[in-house]
């Protein structure tokens, strides 16, 4: 298979994805001169490059991470905004993942190249909804590149939880999230369920939140739980505390009593994940595409063809190659392709 | 079949006993016979038939999954019928397709009468069918049910102790009924909900309630008298009961279940009596008790090799007589049961069984005398039981004691911990320990390297694990031990850490055999670690060599 001409301007290098007319790297790995970063997640968004540019969101959660001089120079482009670097006309466009996310929208040489960072298609609350950009080539995550992985309806899994914190009274549940969107949307959509008793949030999770609620969005009462206080075991049951993934077998969950363990990801799809984890209450809540809609996306941007990175790149490919796509691994390393 | 699917999914789940107990009890209640007899089929012996799925569904799935897809998916899920539930296209009633199938799910007792007695032609075209009616949660419970045991952490003796409690029974009564009873288990419900009569064992062997005998503790010998005591040797095999009626005898293991069938030459040697008799099942060589590991070999077979009975017979040594024809003698003070059972043993006079001989003394002093011999003479302890008790089921107060002989000791290095589970999920809990190699040239190893870099001193060599133990300290210790672990971590492996090795557990054990399976050459029986010797240099901790010089020849008594 003869590659596209667009891996002529846009290629792999050890710091990341390459935009060479243009100069700069997409989600590099290592600091670099020049960098486009598609969200917030640190995998994605690391410090240290000489500027950076991104959605004003984006550019927000990294200096809350990692300090307001954690890149040389920023540059904000809202959705739709169009720049132009070296002759590459660079625009960001919603992919839907968490607040902010962007996917990277280049034309060059009368090729446009769609880098979709990390995306969904399903409705959130919380963040702009993917929007599709017809383009030549398609740079599409693989994170549940799986036929296996089909996650449930996010609101459904929300009402759930509620229903387990009110058939359990006594006991606390401890949901584990990821720090940056998975915790926004679950408050989001548990307080659409109806459920409008404070949440407790560890207090890794309570900085990002904030600046969530900075941004318009209502989550009710929250209440941060010191981490070094010893806490009464007691205050805690029937209500709901919120931590980071790690914590809920930590040392940090011992002061809760018999806690109701949950962990909302798309990997709660498998049993065997679940058990890993010794999770009590898997709730199947993604922020990247599944299956149907990884396909379902690539078909709808007409691209000729399809850059598959990091996931379970090897499946997208046999499938795109089934499908008449012309498809390749990009090998980016990284990437972490266990986080959601 | 969603409620049982519900349950499978509570119950994977699930890791405190009592919450699955009560998921189970709950289950038992709510739902009507026959479906809930097919499913403690499934739970516990399993249902009377099993397809070969294995076979089954990749060929089935061939036409709906490209196949490199399923290989991909089957690899990283890691289970077939899990694999299956998942990528079964949704063909229910309101899930996106053409060819929607609007009939309700199949209960669990349609499940079980449609496949066991379809011809074997018609079972994918009927699974394909029943497939389609079924959610996720649906079709995985469908596939583990006909695949035979659906392993989802429940035991047979844990779905019989949820259904004491579920109708507020005895368990030692279910058990006792269990074997006179099949799925779907109406009779038994009948009987548990107050319906009908206990079911009659008629002329089928069924299991009794075993005595269970506590250790003995320093205190309990104030209150005992030698000339009320009985003193036999204890045995390390399995405790087993025979039962054999009009024909047929069943093997049982203490918790009832029917191992008849991985030893076949016990049965042959009781299937034509009448009689309950209790026993140690060993391997015995030439008069020789075989190491407990000989006895493993045998265990869990459903076929038995004639080499497999050559070179590993199977023996069993009386302990008791429950019932001599049909007589009960349960309630017959020990003393009395053991001349029944030797004047029965004389008559009957059934192959591969003997005696447990009775150890004679006259003064505690004595049998303190005899106890501090058994280890020399390869004995695992004493049995103390009083000379008026009569057979009890399950574990009565003041009757029976075991005095096992006093464990051994070494000093070894903790290599790996590991998270435990439950409550100590937070707690690396679980403990990997080693002793230094000093038999041969050492190997290149991580450990080997561990040892060069982390010792002030020179490392003896290369440290080689010898067991793992996660009791004995305190939960004080464990929190201690927990943030050594932590502070001392060389490297990660998912939840298994590698450890610095510095810290010296003294371990207690009761023997070491020489084992094919770890890279010591040697197992630990029962460890636990005694002290933490946090004074210790791990330079000190004992070698190979001193662990290999424990291992015993067999007993000869």
């Amino acid at each position: 298979m003869r590659p596209h001409r667009a891996s002529r301007w846009l290629y792999p290098r050890p710091e990341g994805l390459y935009c060479e007319p243009g100069g700069f790297f997409i989600d590099p790995v290592r600091p670099v001169d020049k960098s486009v970063i598609t969200h917030g997640h640190a995998d994605h968004a690391r410090r240290g490059h000489g500027a950076v540019l991104a959605t004003p969101e984006t550019i927000a959660i990294m200096k809350i991470r990692y300090g307001e001089a954690c890149a040389g120079a920023f540059q904000e482009a809202a959705y739709g905004e169009a720049t132009a670097v070296g002759g590459v006309r660079i625009g960001l466009a919603p992919a839907g993942h968490i607040l902010g996310s962007a996917q990277v929208v280049l034309d060059y040489d009368g090729s446009r190249v769609v880098i979709s960072g990390d995306y969904k298609r399903s409705a959130d609350p919380t963040c702009s909804p993917f929007e599709v950009v017809p383009c030549d080539v398609f740079v599409s995550e693989a994170t549940f590149a799986l036929p296996v992985f089909r996650h449930e309806p996010a609101g459904r899994e929300a009402s759930r939880l509620v229903e387990s914190i009110r058939q359990q009274p006594a006991r606390t549940h401890l949901l584990g999230v990821y720090g940056l969107g998975k915790c926004q949307r679950m408050i989001a959509l548990i307080r659409a369920a109806g459920y409008d008793a404070p949440i407790h949030l560890h207090g890794a999770l309570v900085a990002l939140t904030e600046f969530y609620a900075s941004q318009g969005f209502e989550f009710g009462a929250l209440q941060p739980i010191a981490t070094d206080a010893r806490t009464n075991r007691r205050d805690f049951a029937g209500s709901l505390v919120m931590c980071p993934p790690a914590a809920i077998a930590d040392r940090w969950s011992r002061r809760f009593e018999d806690p109701v363990t949950a962990f909302a990801s798309g990997w709660m799809r498998v049993r065997g994940r679940a058990l890993q984890r010794g999770v009590e209450l898997p709730l199947i809540v993604s922020d990247h595409a599944d299956w149907p809609e990884l396909i379902a996306t690539i078909e709808q941007t007409g691209a000729e063809e399809v850059w598959v990175t990091h996931g379970r790149e090897d499946a997208l490919v046999h499938q795109l190659s089934l499908m008449g796509i012309p498809a390749r691994a990009l090998t980016l390393v990284g990437f972490d392709d266990e986080g959601d | 079949m969603q409620p049982f699917a519900k349950l499978l999914d509570q119950l994977a789940c699930t890791q405190s006993r009592n919450r699955k107990i009560a998921l189970l009890a709950d289950y038992f209640t709510a739902t009507p016979d026959p479906d809930r007899g097919w499913a403690l089929a499934a739970l516990s012996d399993g249902l009377p038939y099993s397809l070969p799925l294995r076979r089954i569904l990749p060929e089935l799935m061939a036409g709906t999954v490209d196949p490199e897809l399923y290989r991909l998916s089957r690899d990283y899920v890691g289970d077939t019928a899990e694999t299956v539930s998942l990528l079964w296209r949704d063909r229910r009633k309101g899930a996106a397709s053409a060819t929607g199938d609007n009939r309700s799910p199949p209960s669990i007792s349609d499940v079980v009468m449609t496949f066991g007695t379809a011809p074997r032609d018609c079972v994918p075209r009927l699974l394909a069918e029943t497939l389609d009616r079924l959610d996720i949660s649906g079709r995985f419970a469908l596939l583990k049910l006909l695949a035979g045991a659906p392993r989802v952490g429940v035991s047979a003796r844990l779905a019989k102790t949820a259904l004491a409690i579920a109708f507020e029974h005895e368990v030692g009564e279910i058990e006792e009924v269990w074997h006179a009873v099949d799925p779907p288990y109406r009779e038994l419900f009948g009987w548990l909900t107050g319906k009908s009569a206990k079911p009659d064992p008629g002329s089928r062997p069924v299991f009794r309630p075993l005595m269970l005998a506590h250790p003995i503790e320093d205190e309990d010998w104030a209150r005992l008298d030698p000339g009320e005591l009985n003193a036999e040797w204890k045995w390390d095999g399995i405790r087993v009961q025979i039962a054999a009626i009009g024909g047929h005898m069943r093997l049982f293991s203490r918790t009832g279940d029917d191992i008849s069938k991985s030893f076949p030459e016990i049965a042959s040697a009781f299937t034509r009596r009448h009689c309950v008799v209790d026993g140690e099942l060993l391997v015995v060589r030439n008069g020789d008790v075989a190491p407990f590991n000989d006895l493993q070999q045998r265990l869990n077979r459903k076929t038995v090799s004639a080499r497999m009975l050559r070179d590993y017979p199977a023996h069993v040594r009386l302990y008791d007589l429950l019932f001599d024809a049909g007589e009960d003698l349960r309630g017959l003070p020990f003393e009395e049961r053991r001349k029944r059972l030797a004047a029965w043993h004389e008559n009957a006079a059934p192959p591969l069984t003997d005696l447990s001989a009775t150890v004679r003394f006259s003064s505690f002093e004595e049998l303190s005398a005899i106890w501090q011999g058994t280890r020399a003479d390869g004995i695992e302890g004493l049995m103390l039981k009083r000379k008026s008790s009569p057979y009890l089921a399950g574990r009565p107060k003041g009757h029976w004691w075991k005095w096992k002989r006093a464990p051994l000791t070494l000093d070894c290095v903790l290599m790996y911990a590991q998270r435990g589970s439950g409550k100590r999920s937070s707690f690396y809990s679980d403990y990997t320990f080693g002793v230094w190699r000093d038999d041969g040239p050492a190997t290149l190893s991580l450990e080997a390297n561990y040892g060069s870099e982390t010792d002030a001193h020179a490392a003896p060599g290369e440290l080689v694990p010898v067991g793992k133990a996660y009791s004995g300290f305190t939960d004080e210790e464990l929190r201690k031990l927990d943030r050594f672990v932590r502070t001392n971590t060389l490297q990660r492996f998912g939840p298994v850490r590698a450890v610095a090795p510095t810290l010296v557990l003294e371990v207690a054990f009761d023997a070491v055999q020489f084992s094919t399976r770890h890279k010591s050459g040697v197992a630990m029986r029962f460890p636990r670690i005694a002290r933490i010797r946090w004074d210790k240099p791990a330079v000190e901790a004992d070698t190979l060599t001193t662990i290999k010089a424990l291992i015993r020849a067999p007993a000869t008594l």
